[in-house]
């Protein structure tokens, strides 16, 4: 088959280079996505940690008043 | 893999592909036969060839990960597999527009280095439902490291026999009798294949550092979880204070 002329092989050429373009950009989309998800998480963690030592001060504090009462009576 | 290595892989690699599509369209000459759409050989072909070196790739990780049982190797099984799906479907598509537009289809059927790709694709993509059909984690990698050490086994031995069927149509462009392309032409063909590669290099090593940091996520709030329902050392006083408590994940 002979070579095609400029203007219409350029359009083939291009499509094929912006297949691969696209696919790149929606590839790193779904990544920035991950990365989206994972620093949400770590949020959610950070502050489930946060409860946590909260919750675990709160509770110690309960038992040095329970134990200083025992003491008392 | 590091961060700093990630962005410099990462900036390597755009250097390069940037590098080689500037020889593909100012440095490289029109090919004689085909003309401008040859252009297209120097995306389509390294693709290709990465595509299957990945799938070769994911196959010895696989082997790695049943000698071991180390879930590291098949994390790097699964990811290699993952990306040399996804530049399969961009030879798929680059193919199909250079088939178009040399052999006037979008694919030709009784062509055997095109039917065969197609057949390791779709092998390939079976590698998907397979392993997410199972549940139990390490059985799961267990069978998906057989599977990718099979489909591994296949690409090369694929390759060699559409080597040997002497095709009519695709054109065989390494070492013919013909000769092989002209030095500009290799080099542009080498700068293209290095940054591909390279692309796919960093596109693994991303996936694999988010697949860790997810899974290290994971453990870290299962930890939090159960020292939510453990009591503080030195108090009697048990309590439950984590919303969704233990075992929740």
């Amino acid at each position: 088959m002979p070579a095609l002329p400029l203007d219409e092989a350029g359009k083939y050429v291009a499509a094929a280079y912006v297949v691969f373009v696209l696919l790149l950009v929606v590839y790193i989309g779904i990544m920035a996505a991950k990365l989206g998800r994972i620093s949400r998480e770590i949020e959610e963690i950070a502050e489930l940690a946060e409860r946590n030592r909260a919750a675990a001060d709160e509770r110690a504090a309960e038992s040095a008043r329970a134990e200083a009462e025992e003491v008392r009576s | 893999m590091k961060a700093s290595t990630l962005r410099t892989l990462a900036l390597l690699t755009a250097l390069l592909i940037g590098a080689g599509f500037a020889l593909v369209f100012f440095y490289a000459p029109n090919e004689a036969d085909q003309g401008f759409i040859q252009k297209i050989f120097y995306l389509h072909v390294p693709l290709a060839i990465i595509a299957l070196g990945g799938f070769v790739v994911g196959g010895i990780h696989a082997i790695r990960h049943l000698r071991s049982g180390d879930p590291v190797h098949d994390a790097r099984s699964y990811v290699s597999i993952h990306a040399s799906v996804i530049f399969g479907v961009a030879v798929l598509l680059t193919g199909a527009i250079w088939a178009k537009a040399s052999w006037g289809k979008w694919w030709v059927w009784d062509e055997p280095t095109l039917v065969s790709f197609l057949i390791v694709f779709l092998l390939y993509c079976t590698y998907y439902p397979l392993r997410y059909a199972i549940e139990d984690r390490e059985r799961q990698a267990r069978y998906a490291s057989v599977f990718a050490i099979t489909a591994g086994a296949f690409v090369p031995l694929n390759f060699m026999a559409v080597r040997a069927a002497q095709s009519l149509v695709h054109p065989r462009t390494f070492g013919t009798v013909d000769g092989g392309l002209p030095g500009d032409m290799w080099l542009t063909f080498l700068v293209c294949f290095a940054g591909i590669a390279l692309l796919w290099v960093t596109l693994v090593g991303f996936e694999l550092v988010a697949k860790r940091t997810s899974g290290q996520l994971s453990r870290l709030r299962r930890a939090l979880d159960e020292g939510a329902d453990r009591p503080p050392l030195g108090s009697g006083v048990a309590g439950r204070i984590a919303p969704g408590g233990a075992g929740t994940r």
